[in-house]
């Protein structure tokens, strides 16, 4: 049980704390967020700062191009960036944290050649084609069909809650190409250039008033069989390498954000006299405790992730349950805070209240995480 | 950084949770709750003041074989005959002995190791005015109260807790062991935590209705897995605060792991359905010793005002720094 870093991670967090002092004042202002295509330059541009300084990739192998980090030194670099107010990875995310790591991990040569040095570059934006408006929970279910004519797929369907689709190059498919296999073993995993024709983007409105993703509308698209990631009908296998990764370090940000917002909110309860209500007062200590222990539950699993060779566990899953809910109860005391300021759409607090009540859904809903905790770790019967 | 258990954590909690299974299993705590009801100590009141109980409760034998393995002295410097061990192990030693529920004044014991003569080596039983109130646990059977003059007199109470005989008298805590005491609590509670779990998943696999396991049904799935969870937050919180010492992480411990084992005992509860309501499945045990443990060294409220004042001077702090930044830039 050491929570210590060793002088070599200490060197690696004061390098990349001085880089950050440097390069943030120089960054351009922040583009609005209904400005898809300025958040698309904006984003590979600090991923571009990111190549150039030798930060891009970290956690990625050296063999596909990455820096080939420790856990750990990601973590530092995870927080280090939000400490600092850098740009978040945005556009990024696909490429950095499933396609790539996806085509590191199963691509033949070829492929890691042709996909991978963009995505670290700052180049190419990826999106995900994951979800059908059947298949969410239940993703193996899905039903969008590509059928084999010469050296193509021809793909048909729609996919659903895809970030980045308007502003994507490529989009990380999956498919079904044997209709008569078990529903798990007729998928496979696609490269998808998001300019082929037969692509329709259509942006999805939230209830926090943006579009934050999409519907990908798919007609008779053809998608060359050479962009096919791993073997024929082997796409959830290939898929399931990679998608714990992003309950694994995916939120490191996010918790150190959310205790710089805890103490936003102990100023502001200060400033307006609630701080002085005792039973809000106490609901603020317990957020404070709760996202500490996030805290060390990340370095645990990270400590975990770096013993077992970088391969994050089902421990993710408790993470997730734990912070997507926590997340939940911070802007709710948030709102408490502001009173019926908390109504007004101009206070940024109400924003992320409304934007957290996708936590406890997006990437596997709470009552999915349940199923896997129960069944995966506990080994409970799987049942209904 | 590396966060996870070393070999040597890992073989000293083996070792006790062996020594523990050895010589408080199942049939030794259930014959503790047979032995408490009939010293009259836990159900009928009807000991009279300033009369000592037979110590029916805490087994003396077992006190001192946890005294020679390093139960009491873990902390104790080498030189002064101890194991010379951190906070950090005696978590994991503590947190074995809240799986096993077994009883006895074992962190106020511990705290009085190198203090109180008899304690480091289990000869003594040593209690503490640890329940902020009126009531003081095990003073029939102890022999010191840590930081107290002799033995205060008290009158017996019927406790909820059948393996925590109470005594209504009055003492206060000495300052310095607070936080050290809350913290071995707070692992006594992650044990108990974890245990409910094993219990809970244990019976949903073996109990069928409607002709099938019941932890096959989400319902009851969802019960187990909401456990763990808490569990393994607080388990994490606990080893943290172990390791940096840090006041304010060792009540976000306490906090999380209270209501980790409190909760975690509700729900084996459910999930045993009415076996759960019986005297004879354990999970009362459980439920009853959370109660107690949660009363003791940091009381939730206490915890949390704890913790916003610590937030609300770092926060203090923070607006300092960024006015002392602006006026500079």
């Amino acid at each position: 049980m050491d929570l210590a870093h060793t002088e070599e991670e200490q060197e690696f967090r004061a390098r990349l704390r001085a880089w950050l002092a440097k390069v943030l004042p120089e960054l351009p202002a922040r583009p609005s967020p209904d400005d898809w295509p300025g958040r698309r330059a904006y984003d590979l541009g600090w991923q571009r700062r990111l190549y150039d300084a030798g930060y891009a990739g970290l956690h990625w192998p050296v063999d596909a191009g990455g820096r080939g980090a420790t856990p750990t030194q990601h973590l530092i670099f995870l927080e280090e960036t939000e400490r600092a107010g850098a740009p978040y990875v945005g556009a990024n995310f696909v490429g950095l944290l499933h396609a790539g790591p996806t085509i590191a991990a199963e691509g033949t040569a070829e492929q890691r050649a042709r996909w991978l040095p963009p995505v670290l570059r700052g180049e190419e934006v990826w999106c995900q084609g994951f979800s059908e408006p059947g298949a969410g929970s239940d993703l193996a279910a899905l039903r969008t069909k590509a059928v084999r004519d010469g050296d193509a797929y021809v793909v048909t369907g729609s996919k659903i809650w895809t970030s980045h689709a308007e502003v994507a190059d490529w989009c990380e498919l999956l498919v079904r190409t044997d209709p008569a296999a078990p529903k798990h073993k007729g998928i496979s995993w696609l490269a998808m250039p998001m300019d082929a024709p037969g692509v329709t983007v259509r942006p999805l409105r939230t209830l926090a008033g943006s579009a934050e993703f999409a519907e990908v509308f798919l007609d008779e698209v053809r998608v060359p069989v050479a962009n096919r990631v791993g073997a024929e009908n082997d796409g959830w296998r290939v898929t399931m390498v990679t998608l714990s990764f992003e309950r694994g370090t995916a939120f490191v940000g996010e918790v150190v954000a959310c205790r710089r917002t805890l103490g936003a909110l102990a100023r502001a309860a200060k400033a307006n006299g609630r701080w002085d209500d005792p039973v809000l007062r106490r609901r603020l200590g317990r957020l404070y405790g709760e996202f500490g222990a996030l805290w060390r539950l990340t370095q645990w699993n990270v400590s975990e992730a770096q013993g077992s060779g970088g391969v994050p566990g089902v421990g993710g899953s408790v993470f997730k349950l734990a912070y997507s809910h926590a997340r939940q109860e911070l802007y709710d005391a948030a709102a408490e805070v502001l009173g019926a300021g908390a109504l007004s759409l101009e206070e940024e607090w109400t924003l992320e209240r409304l934007s957290s009540l996708s936590y406890t859904i997006a990437a596997g809903t709470s009552q999915i995480q349940r199923n896997i905790v129960a069944e995966r770790i506990l080994g409970l019967p799987k049942g209904r | 950084m590396d966060f996870r258990l070393t070999e040597d954590q890992r073989d000293l909690r083996a070792g006790i949770r062996d020594l523990l299974a050895g010589r408080y299993g199942r049939e030794a705590l259930r014959e503790s709750v047979r032995a408490s009801e009939s010293s009259g100590v836990a159900s009928s009141g009807a000991v009279s003041s300033g009369v000592v109980s037979s110590g029916a409760v805490v087994d003396r034998r077992l006190w001192r074989e946890l005294g020679e393995a390093g139960f009491f002295s873990l902390r104790l410097p080498e030189s002064e005959g101890g194991v010379g061990l951190g906070l950090p192990e005696a978590v994991l030693v503590f947190e074995e002995a809240g799986r096993a529920l077994l009883p006895g004044p074992l962190v106020a014991t511990h705290l009085a190791a190198g203090a109180v003569p008899g304690a480091a080596s289990g000869s003594a039983v040593v209690t503490a005015f640890d329940l902020g109130g009126p009531l003081v646990a095990y003073l029939g059977e102890a022999d010191a109260v840590l930081g107290a003059e002799g033995l205060p007199a008290g009158e017996p109470v019927r406790s909820v807790d059948p393996l925590t005989p109470l005594w209504r008298s009055s003492g206060v805590l000495p300052s310095g062991y607070r936080e050290a005491g809350a913290l071995l609590t707070a692992a006594l509670q992650l044990g108990s935590a974890l245990r409910t779990v094993e219990l809970a998943v244990r019976y949903a696999g073996e109990r069928e209705q409607f002709g099938q396991p019941i932890g096959g049904f989400q319902a009851v799935k969802h019960l187990c897995a909401r456990m763990l969870v808490r569990a393994e937050v607080a388990r994490t919180a606990v080893y943290a605060a172990a390791v940096t010492g840090d006041a304010a992480e060792i009540a976000a411990a306490k906090l999380l792991a209270d209501e980790a084992a409190v909760r975690g005992a509700r729900d084996c509860l459910q999930v045993h359905g009415g076996m759960g309501f019986t005297w004879e499945a354990d999970v009362h045990l459980h439920l009853k010793r959370a109660w107690v443990r949660a009363e003791q060294w940091h009381t939730a409220p206490e915890a949390e005002e704890l913790l916003a004042a610590r937030l609300g001077a770092e926060a203090e702090e923070e607006a300092v720094a960024e006015a002392e930044a602006a006026a500079m830039g």
